[in-house]
């Protein structure tokens, strides 16, 4: 029977194999390929032989979700890092490094922060309280059908905004590394992940996780050695490098524009170490920040991983050890991120990848030997491996959050009634349920195919902060929180959220961008002229170069106007309907966040629910000393 | 076997040593948290306002922004170490012999 499930798994594999010979412009030269496929096989065949032996293990619906709360909390450190370490930030990160520095390695650091909110006021309580799910939590002292409703809607929104990202982010990852088609990478993903899920449920991806936090960690070690050791593992004496390296010097020319005119070769280089090459307004860092450090302890892919571990103590360490991993990792993106920057350099990352994804990949490829070594070839394909693995792990772990969500909360909780389920109809509605997410992920991934999502997973933190945190929060902390609150909480947070972006400047205005293509293009006869006049003055060399590749440039500039002016030849307005953003804040945290405070704070004294403060005394006694709790870990 | 409706959560709640449990930990954890949250705020406002101080340099490139970033890690962990130690120590400790007891009482092992 297992075996049988598992020839459907080895088809994805063939699948992957087959894919797309013909090639665009990929990191893996063609001639390489075969290589890479051989790593992808391997790392892929290891994960399926752990939801092998996962799949004979998971027989209750506690295991399907929680791994029976059998995860100790070392492995659950692991898990969290790995669910954590998504391709956005590890290699988004690296590249915003390569490619702008200090601004690069500071928006590292509230990913790390965040870990503090879930340590102290979250993880145990959670362990304490909970069973599957962040409802259950809300639930406690609630009405549980209302509160139920309410939460599955928010996970389910969360989960599904961080999952279309991963999914067209892994479509394109994979396609740019080894110019495999969009879609079929798309299936592939799809097809890897519900594999996982449904045959080894929260077993087998608790361990795809930590066989990929472990690859990541290891892979990105060996490189940083390769990196820093010239520089005798001094620090100053490798910044020294970055700031006196001519490529990094141009990238900071480039992104200063006139300013840089005045500023010599050693003040463009210690730029790079400054701040203010990426981040251009204060107030959406500070917005982004709070989405980030309060939003990671309402991600439900996160909190689940919570209910897996048998007692609050082992939540504790577990999460000790996630922020040891992960602060660590951060750390380590330095050099990666800095160590592209003076080996391969930002014009050929972005050659690749105008973001700066490939940042890590190249530089894995260029300490291996180059782009003509097979050992450079064999670190580049073990890199883009775990990156892919990476997003197999991270969908499957949203999956199982959504699923639960579903199947738990929706149908057993709300529909048929806890009482009324048999144990085998829970383990069969979740799986059911994680064959509909794991669909709807494919379906989604394919149809967002070349949109902008990049804000997508900003969103999902948004609405993580708030909506689900500020429920979660004061239903663990204040006494008067009620029904009324969960519920008026949990539709502000995500309204307020997913409106403040859909008139913000994410969403693509094509009134705007057609002005700004006009009057580039409209800019060109004046501008052609001078360089040309330029031209036929310069004396020397140098600065006939210069000239020439102003020229280069400005036609380039050129293309990528008309371009615009044609894809939006028809078009007016953004998706809701507006001609420019109601405002300049690109993350909503700000606003969202207090309101979502405000509504929970608001509802719970408008409803006033008596039953719910009789319930306080228990629910906070449980919380802090675990009473009853083992209980939950036992079955 | 002990049972959730056969508590008495309002006794055990009013009982000293939880109180004792619940005024430590209070305490400690909210100012932790309040601790981090504005360490952590400091920098991409510094960042935005007090550019100028980020470029001190101060040992060879590195300068005190980049020294500040790397101190947000440390602090981090500073913080993970201080309470897990705590925790540990302490708090697990109160909590645990409030359990035994009304474990006792119940007259059952749990």
């Amino acid at each position: 029977m297992i075996r049988h499930r598992f020839a459907f798994l080895a088809a994805g594999l063939a699948l992957l194999a087959a894919a797309s010979p013909a090639l665009a412009q990929s990191a893996v030269a063609d001639k390489w390929r075969w290589l890479t496929f051989l790593v992808f096989g391997v790392i892929i065949s290891l994960t399926m032989f752990v939801t092998y032996l996962a799949a004979k293990r998971v027989k209750s619906v506690a295991d399907f979700y929680t791994a029976g709360g059998g995860v100790s909390g070392l492995q659950n450190g692991w898990a969290i890092a790995g669910d954590y370490l998504s391709a956005a930030s590890f290699l988004g990160i690296a590249g915003l490094i390569s490619l702008y520095g200090y601004d690069g390695f500071m928006y590292s650091v509230g990913w790390l922060v965040a870990y503090i909110t879930v340590l102290l006021v979250i993880a145990e309580p959670c362990r304490n309280i909970g069973k599957y799910t962040l409802s259950d939590i809300l639930a406690y002292r609630n009405d549980p059908k209302k509160v139920r409703i309410v939460g599955a809607i928010s996970v389910i929104t969360v989960s599904t905004f961080y999952l279309t990202a991963q999914m067209v982010g892994g479509g394109v990852l994979v396609k740019t590394l080894i110019g495999i088609d969009y879609e079929i990478s798309v299936v592939v993903v799809g097809v890897l992940m519900l594999g996982y899920v449904l045959f080894g449920g929260m077993v087998a991806t608790t361990w795809v996780q930590i066989i990929k936090a472990i690859l990541l960690v290891t892979a990105s070690i060996v490189l940083v050695m390769f990196v820093w050791t010239p520089y005798g593992f001094s620090l100053p004496a490798f910044l020294q490098a970055v700031v006196a390296d001519p490529k990094v010097q141009a990238n900071v020319a480039a992104l200063l524009g006139d300013k840089a005119a005045t500023m010599s070769a050693a003040e463009l280089g210690q730029r790079f170490l400054e701040p203010g090459l990426y981040f251009k307004a204060p107030i959406d860092q500070i917005s982004l920040g709070m989405a980030l450090v309060f939003g990671t302890a309402g991600l439900p892919h996160i909190l689940m991983r919570f209910f897996t571990v048998p007692t609050a103590k082992e939540a504790r360490k577990s999460v000790i050890w996630a922020m040891g991993i992960i602060g660590g990792f951060y750390v380590l993106t330095i050099f990666l991120g800095m160590g592209s920057a003076i080996n391969v350099g930002s014009a050929q990352i972005k050659t690749i990848d105008a973001g700066g994804n490939m940042a890590a990949p190249l530089l894995a490829q260029y300490v291996g030997g180059g782009a003509d070594s097979m050992l450079g070839n064999l670190f580049l394909a073990f890199v883009a491996a775990v990156a892919f693995a990476t997003i197999v792990a991270v969908v499957a772990g949203l999956v199982l959050a959504a699923a639960s969500a579903m199947a738990h909360d929706l149908w057993v909780g709300v529909i048929r009634g806890e009482k009324n389920v048999t144990p085998q109809e829970q383990v069969k509605a979740a799986r059911i349920a994680t064959g509909l997410v794991g669909a709807l992920a494919i379906v989604i991934g394919i149809a967002a195919k070349g949109q902008n999502v990049a804000h997508l997973v900003a969103l999902a933190f948004a609405v993580a902060a708030s909506a689900n945190f500020p429920c979660v929060l004061l239903t663990l902390y204040w006494k008067r929180c009620n029904t009324g609150g969960i519920v008026l909480g949990m539709i502000v947070g995500t309204l307020t959220a997913i409106g403040l972006v859909l008139v913000s400047p994410n969403m693509t205005y094509p009134k705007l961008i057609k002005a700004a293509a006009q009057k580039v293009v409209d800019a060109v006869p004046a501008k052609e002229s001078n360089l040309t006049a330029d031209l036929a003055a310069a004396t020397d060399d140098a600065a006939k170069t210069k000239t020439r590749n102003a020229l280069v440039a400005m036609q380039k500039e050129v293309a990528i106007a008309k371009g615009n002016l044609d894809k939006f030849k028809s078009e007016e307005t953004s998706l809701v309907g507006l001609e420019k953003p109601l405002f300049d804040l690109r993350n909503p945290g700000l606003i969202s966040i207090p309101l979502g405070f405000l509504a929970v704070i608001l509802g719970s004294l408008l409803y006033r629910d008596k039953r719910a403060e009789d319930m306080w005394d228990e629910l906070y006694v449980r919380q802090n000393t675990g009473i009853l709790a083992a209980k939950a870990a036992a079955h | 076997m002990v049972d959730a409706a056969r508590l008495d959560w309002k006794a055990i709640a009013a009982e000293s040593r939880f109180q004792a449990l619940h005024h430590k930990k209070s305490r400690f954890l909210w100012g932790l948290m309040i601790f981090s949250v504005v360490y952590y705020f400091l920098l991409p406002i510094g960042a935005a306002y007090f550019q100028e101080l980020y470029k001190i340099r101060v040992w060879g490139p590195i300068n005190v922004g980049l020294l500040f970033a790397l101190s947000e890690f440390v602090v981090a962990w500073g913080i993970a170490f201080v309470y897990s130690r705590r925790a540990n120590a302490e708090f697990d400790a109160m909590a645990s012999e409030i359990v035994r007891d009304v474990e006792k009482r119940m007259g059952g092992k749990g």
